[in-house]
């Protein structure tokens, strides 16, 4: 049975007041559509995960939507600060709680979480501050060598989503390019919504069964909207928009600026085909150039 | 190599100095900003085999431009691998497969711990910094960890405000008695000099670049710098260094601002 609905409808099913949501991708892939879908929603309370918060957490803490932030880098990436995060962190904007990690940290608890453990195991900070401000980090003595370990616990969100290149009505999903976490956090999420850039017959998926990251029995809900992780990029499909990264950082200083923003670009129209609309010329100028890798051969 | 020393920029030295550590066929752990300048001015001059390595996935990245992000398409387009990061930070760093990492921060002390997290204290900072990401575990692992930053009053304080990433030692602990088995900062490369630590793990002057005097250095750096009994002499970028610096690998000068 087709899994296609509309984001409006994919966001109102399955996030809720006071989940933890995960919106992976990094650098690559990042779900803006969904992120501005659920700004639209006034969703509250949420306790946003993610490596990398991004402008895509940004506005949702602008937006109000998030009580805590769970990240291991909050940086505007190439160019500087997350204004909105920060002036909540500084003492400037509303209060906002944190659980900090390193990208190892963040990853391997995804991992734990997608492998049904409650921790995982891993060879890192000691000698550092971040288990002095996060009591989660914690250490375990191995069994067989006697090693003390660092542990972090099991991540295991309420909803992912995923944006991809191409999936099939059931979330048979496929991605190339920068894989990040992603399956990870799909199989250690409750619910999965997955957004792609294209929706393909199953028969385009079972030619090439190797690009699948992502599996129909763990998909709750397959969102089309091309485009939809603008700024950031789809491999094949557009470019990242390095100028709106740059352009981000004055909206981001100032907080009437980017309400400005949110009103306009997020609250001012009702999905993806309404923010193109919105900006003439962005498809043009980031559509990715052809570059098509040979096919292998699956016969036997 | 040119004896005379050409007209350079601090950050066009640190790029080309930091991109004469590599070695070719070394696995280099990349960062965005210098040390990316500094290992593809090495792919393009004595390490053309030299394995880029970027935290984002890409494997035997050939960029083509200059990326501006950690996670640039074109670090993709041609690579090598594209792995997911469960295998980048398991396979690759924590099993010992990186012979190199790059770090940077706002903050490194005297014992080459860095700080990429808070600027004062945790609860109530000053400055939020971004944090960080895979620093801690690059400096955790990297076979030899390099570190590229300019001197500064504030960027180099006797003690940083917060251990994101392990130097040599850590609240009087040497690193070599905390289990992290990578080897710390060899060499910082800063637009002055060039630190190294020492047998104590105290970083101290290794050698001063044409035109700078300890005095200088040391009026930038907030511990009493000692100083190895031979410094070491240090050679300028070469006429081809500059011209790939400024024409090839950052024609707008995104990264080698100063």
């Amino acid at each position: 049975m087709s899994k296609v609905v509309s984001m409006k409808e994919a966001v109102a099913s399955f996030v809720s007041d006071g989940d933890t949501v995960v919106i992976e991708g990094f650098t690559h892939l990042i779900c803006f559509a969904a992120a501005h879908e659920i700004i639209r929603q006034k969703k509250r309370g949420l306790t946003l995960a993610r490596l990398t918060p991004d402008l895509v957490y940004d506005q949702l803490l602008a937006a109000g939507c998030a009580k805590k932030l769970v990240f291991s880098w909050a940086g505007n990436p190439g160019v500087g600060s997350l204004h909105a995060f920060r002036r909540a962190v500084e003492g400037g904007g509303a209060p906002l709680e944190t659980e900090e990690y390193s990208h190892f940290g963040m990853v391997a608890r995804l991992q734990a979480g997608a492998s049904g453990l409650p921790f995982a195991a891993l060879r890192n900070y000691a000698g550092t501050d971040l288990p002095r401000v996060n009591p989660r980090i914690k250490t375990v003595t191995c069994p067989y060598t006697g090693e003390v370990l660092a542990t972090v616990p099991a991540l295991n969100p309420d909803v992912t989503i995923v944006h991809a290149q191409r999936a099939d009505q059931n979330g048979n999903t496929q991605i190339w390019g920068l894989l990040g976490v992603q399956k990870e956090a799909a199989f250690a999420s409750k619910k999965v919504i997955v957004v792609v850039e294209e929706l393909v017959s199953e028969k385009v998926i079972r030619a090439d069964p190797n690009r699948t990251v992502i599996p129909a029995p763990i998909v709750s809900a397959v969102v089309v909207e091309p485009f939809g992780a603008h700024p950031s990029f789809a491999q094949g499909y557009y470019d990242r928009d390095n100028d709106f990264y740059i352009a981000w950082e004055p909206i981001s200083r100032d907080p009437a600026a980017l309400q400005k923003y949110l009103e306009e670009q997020v609250c001012g129209v009702s999905d993806r085909a309404g923010y193109l609309r919105k900006n003439p010329g962005l498809t043009e100028r980031l559509r990715a150039k052809p570059m098509v890798c040979e096919g292998v051969n699956y016969g036997y | 190599m040119a004896t005379e020393t050409l007209a350079c920029t601090p950050s066009e030295m640190m790029a080309a100095l930091a991109s004469r550590e590599l070695k070719d066929g070394e696995v280099v752990f990349v960062g965005i900003g210098l040390p990316n300048l500094a290992c593809n001015l090495a792919r393009a001059t004595h390490a053309p085999n030299l394995v880029l390595i970027y935290e984002s996935g890409a494997v035997g990245a050939v960029p083509e431009r200059l990326p501006v992000s950690i996670g640039d398409p074109a670090l993709v387009t041609g690579s090598l691998m594209v792995a997911p990061m469960t295998d980048i930070f398991q396979y690759f760093l924590q099993n010992g497969r990186i012979q190199v990492g790059f770090l940077g921060g706002a903050q490194l002390d005297r014992w080459g711990n860095i700080n990429t997290t808070v600027v004062g204290p945790y609860d109530k900072p000053k400055v939020r910094l971004p944090g960080s990401g895979g620093a801690s575990e690059i400096a955790a692992h990297a076979k030899r960890m390099l570190v590229i930053m300019k001197l500064g009053k504030r960027a180099f304080p006797a003690e940083v405000d917060f251990v994101t990433s392990l130097g040599m030692r850590y609240r009087g602990t040497h690193r070599r008695d905390l289990g992290m088995p990578g080897s710390g900062p060899v060499k910082v490369v800063t637009d002055r000099c060039v630190l190294e630590p020492n047998a104590e793990g105290e970083l101290e002057v290794a050698a001063l670049y044409p035109g700078q005097t300890l005095e200088s250095c040391q009026a930038e750096v907030g511990w009493p710098l000692k100083v190895r009994p031979s410094l070491g002499s240090v050679a300028g970028p070469t006429a081809e260094e500059l011209r790939l610096l400024r024409e090839v690998l950052d024609p707008k000068k995104l990264f080698l601002k100063g």
